[in-house]
């Protein structure tokens, strides 16, 4: 029988809505037991809201000093360690996850499966490729622990109302000093996290400055969207990194994406395929964004953006 | 610090628009324009700043696939990198494995740096960096924006989803780059001429005696699922009407 070991991720105080993403994949797994491994310099709210998400047997919890700041460094030993009887590890596929899921697949001598899409069966999953041109089925030996990362756009968040188990574990092994935390500039706004927000309202290269930018944080507002921008609107440095969307970005399912002064480039739109509604505004008509966009509007963004703000105030 | 070893994959162009086989067991490659995954240029392209600052002596480019990546290395060796390694090996190699190469080639060359890319943009596994910084029991510091050295350490921007973190690393170290971190320079003519000269070693990937992974097995290739061209509205007013029929305004 399956049994999946999740790892938690946080900020230190509050669970990320990616942890209960990896749960709805392990659930998919048929008669998979499922617990959640959290791993901080204080356990205690984060573990009561791990022990929240619905499916979920025991939340495991290590709390030592030297687990403040997530370096995969430390932490992989510790989840290699606590692995156990475990068929499988997962974690989200965000950087937290990206950065720490191979450090554990290699240290317990197995690959990782990047991505996954969806489970086929225990051991066997679907993943993109090729920035989402290709979709792979991949087969993990029988008997191999099976660690990946689970693409979370891919999946709904597994639902509350659950008391699991909270079980301090300890995971004794030495731990590196060779990688030192030194600070985090996070881009942190009021504004509902790309990640999670229902709707995004996205920005290009059209915009043309990081002053007009302004006019897709008003229509975000008016929305109560989450902020994006393409990768060409981050380099020329109009907004901050953490907004990029794509293959090399964020990959977001919103139920609505509005796709402002953006081509629509194959790097761009993989992060965007699981979108409910895609709009696209743009003033050439040929732009590729309209070959999938749901609702397309062939017009000067200057002109029509405002427009659309005060038209949704 | 000695040298840099700088990975170097082989990889479809990023302009090209991938297809699957019509028998699903791969992409087409056929006469598709193959290039250095662009990561990778943006590694080596840091590796030789760094070298250009005096911090560090030699600049080797790696590759492991087919003798075909020998394109890729010349490319590698004209933009300035002093020599180059190919491990040649047919046929897909898992991570694993190649983390094991790259291990292999660490320790022998007595690397202080291994530069990757954050991902090579063929599997976008994302893994090598992280693993090989595992087994070679150094530091990792993936998704690089921003790499300064000190002495013995490094001192490296990451991009991180919450932002930007920094994060201070002892060498030997990997760092895997993300796309922001620099430029990479143009190759010029004379430059290609000269790096038809510098040295080209290849190795057979028997040879290493390295031992191949558990392999995870690709069954079937397959298209995504294609989403379909929508309506197009006249003005703000059109499309306001439309998202509203969707229940979206
Ligand atoms: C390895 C790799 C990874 C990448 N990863 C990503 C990624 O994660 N995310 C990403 O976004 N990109 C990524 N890219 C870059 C991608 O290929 C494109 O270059 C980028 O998405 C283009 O951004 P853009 O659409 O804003 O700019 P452009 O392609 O320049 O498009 C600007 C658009 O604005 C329109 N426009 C101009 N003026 C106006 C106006 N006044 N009103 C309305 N419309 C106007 C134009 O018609 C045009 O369609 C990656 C590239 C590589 C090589
Ligand atoms: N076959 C290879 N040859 C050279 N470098 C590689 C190879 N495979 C991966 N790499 C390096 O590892 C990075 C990450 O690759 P991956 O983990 O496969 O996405 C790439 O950007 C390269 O720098």
């Amino acid at each position: 029988m399956a049994k999946v070991l999740i790892v938690a991720e946080h900020d230190g105080k509050t669970l990320n809505p990616s942890t209960a993403k990896c749960v709805a994949c392990a659930a998919s797994i048929d008669g998979a037991e499922i617990d959640i491994v959290v791993l901080a310099a204080a356990v205690g709210d984060i573990a009561a809201q791990a022990a929240e998400i619905a499916g979920v047997s025991r939340v495991l919890t290590v709390e030592r000093a030297e687990n403040e700041y997530p370096i995969s460094a430390i932490l992989a030993p510790q989840i290699a360690a606590l692995a156990g009887d475990h068929t499988h590890v997962f974690g989200p596929s965000t950087t937290f996850g990206k950065d720490l899921m191979p450090h554990v697949a290699a240290l317990l001598g197995v690959n990782q499966v990047s991505d996954i899409m969806s489970v086929e069966s225990s051991h066997s999953f679907k993943r993109p490729v090729y920035a989402g041109n290709a979709i792979v089925t991949v087969e993990v030996a029988e008997g191999s622990v099976v660690v990946a990362t689970v693409r979370v756009a891919s999946y709904q968040a597994a639902a509350g109302g659950n008391s699991a188990a909270v079980e301090a574990a300890s995971a004794d092994v030495a731990l590196p000093t060779h990688t030192r935390f030194v600070g985090l500039e996070s881009g942190a706004s009021d504004r509902p996290d790309l990640q999670t927000a229902t709707s995004v309202v996205s920005g290009g290269r059209a915009l043309g400055s990081e002053e007009d930018f302004d006019l897709i944080y008003k229509l975000a507002d008016a929305l109560n969207a989450g902020v994006g921008a393409s990768r060409a609107a981050v380099d020329a440095g109009y907004c901050p990194n953490d907004m990029q969307v794509g293959q090399t970005g964020k990959i977001i399912a919103p139920d609505l994406y509005i796709a402002i002064g953006i081509s629509g480039a194959i790097q761009h739109m993989t992060g965007i395929k699981d979108a409910g509604t895609i709009v696209a505004i743009n003033k050439d008509e040929e732009a590729p964004i309209f070959e999938v966009a749901d609702i397309g509007l062939v017009a000067d963004l200057f002109k029509v953006v405002p427009e659309l703000t005060s038209a949704l105030s | 610090m000695d040298r840099i070893l700088v990975g170097l994959k082989r990889v479809i162009d990023y302009n090209v628009r991938v297809q699957v086989k019509s028998d699903g067991t791969g992409v087409e490659t056929d006469g598709v324009k193959m290039s250095i995954n662009p990561f990778d240029e943006i590694a080596l392209e840091e590796a030789l700043r760094i070298k250009e600052r005096g911090e560090a002596n030699e600049v080797i480019a790696v590759s492991i696939g087919t003798s075909e990546a020998q394109q890729q290395l010349r490319t590698g060796l004209a933009m300035g990198a002093d020599r180059a390694i190919l491990v040649t090996a047919d046929g897909y190699l898992d991570p694993l494995s190649v983390s094991r190469i790259f291990l292999s080639l660490a320790e022998k060359e007595n690397a202080g740096l291994v530069m990757l890319g954050k991902q090579a943009i063929d599997g976008d596994n994302s893994q090598i960096a992280q693993m090989l910084a595992a087994l070679w029991g150094r530091p990792q510091a993936t998704f690089a924006s921003g790499v300064t050295l000190d002495g013995d350490t490094a001192r490296v921007v990451r991009e991180i989803d919450a932002g930007l973190e920094t994060v201070e690393v002892d060498l030997p170290a990997v760092i895997s780059v993300d796309l922001r971190l620099n430029e990479p320079r143009y190759v010029k003519l004379p430059d290609i001429m000269k790096a038809k000269k510098k040295p080209l070693d290849e190795v057979a990937l028997a040879d290493l005696g390295i031992e191949a992974g558990p392999e995870v097995k690709e069954l079937s290739y397959a298209p995504p699922e294609a989403r379909q061209r929508g309506v197009m509205v006249e003005d703000v007013a059109g499309l306001v009407a439309a998202l509203k029929d969707k229940g979206l305004a």
